[in-house]
């Protein structure tokens, strides 16, 4: 059959046409700093499982200015995707009730950021006391 | 009619999602920013016996296998779909690629976790 001369719409840089399409790119990019992160923590484990010299190289290497700054921009990232996976879960759990009545978005959304604070709060504070 | 396999992957991605969502940022920040840099939290925090001793128990191999497993599944997932928005086109060879990737992973951080201690 002859080439069919269809015309496609170019996908170049489409998430640059329009702000909210950048966000939501954002937010698709914290993927690969969730799965760089456990792949590091997975490398960390095995160098832990192959002995002392081997994990003190890892642990040193977490050190080095680049591995800091991935963790800085992984940091900014994920904080960005919690943001958004707490501003959909309105949207991504069942209808819920109290009383009778429709538990509002806004509640929603609150009781997610408020729950990861509190965690991460009890969890820093936990590693605090037990690393004294 | 074939069942979908489709619920377990979101299933995973899910929980995955909401993991990372609820401590991911704490996680990140204590071991790639804190402990190395010894700010707010001592060097010695992430040491050769402490960590030895948090995966020699059930507790922390569960947070482990937890973090790990979970943070795999959500962002191998999720990085499955973002490839269609790129402009790859994905099929079932992919798609297993992607989702062998997640349960290799999470096979390997089983198997260490039963030989480290």
């Amino acid at each position: 059959m002859a080439n069919v001369k269809t015309y496609v719409r170019p996908m170049g840089a489409w998430w640059r046409r329009n702000p909210f399409y950048g966000w939501y790119m954002l937010r698709e990019l914290s993927c690969v700093f969730v799965t760089a992160y456990a792949v590091v923590l997975l490398v960390g484990l095995a160098r832990l499982a192959q002995g002392r010299p081997a994990y003190e190289a890892w642990r040193e290497s977490l050190a080095s200015p680049s591995a800091v700054l991935f963790h800085m921009l992984a940091l900014a990232v994920v904080t960005y995707h919690a943001w958004t996976w707490f501003k959909v879960m309105p949207k991504t759990l069942p209808f819920l009730t109290l009383a009778g009545r429709r538990i509002s978005d806004r509640a929603i959304i609150s009781a997610g950021v408020v729950a990861a604070v509190m965690s991460s709060v009890l969890i820093f504070l936990a590693v605090s006391l037990a690393s004294l | 009619m074939k069942r979908s396999n489709k619920p377990i992957f979101w299933s995973l991605f899910g929980a995955g999602g909401m993991l990372s969502a609820l401590i991911g940022p704490v996680l990140i920040f204590m071991t790639g920013i804190a402990v190395p840099l010894g700010f707010l939290l001592p060097r010695e925090t992430m040491n050769y016996d402490r960590m030895l001793t948090f995966v020699s128990n059930g507790f922390g191999k569960l947070v482990v296998l937890a973090v790990i497993g979970l943070f795999l599944f959500h962002g191998l997932h999720r990085m499955y779909h973002c490839l269609h928005d790129v402009g790859i086109h994905v099929g079932a060879g992919l798609k297993a690629v992607f989702h062998g990737l997640a349960i290799a992973g999470t096979l390997a951080t089983c198997y260490l976790l039963t030989v480290v201690g």
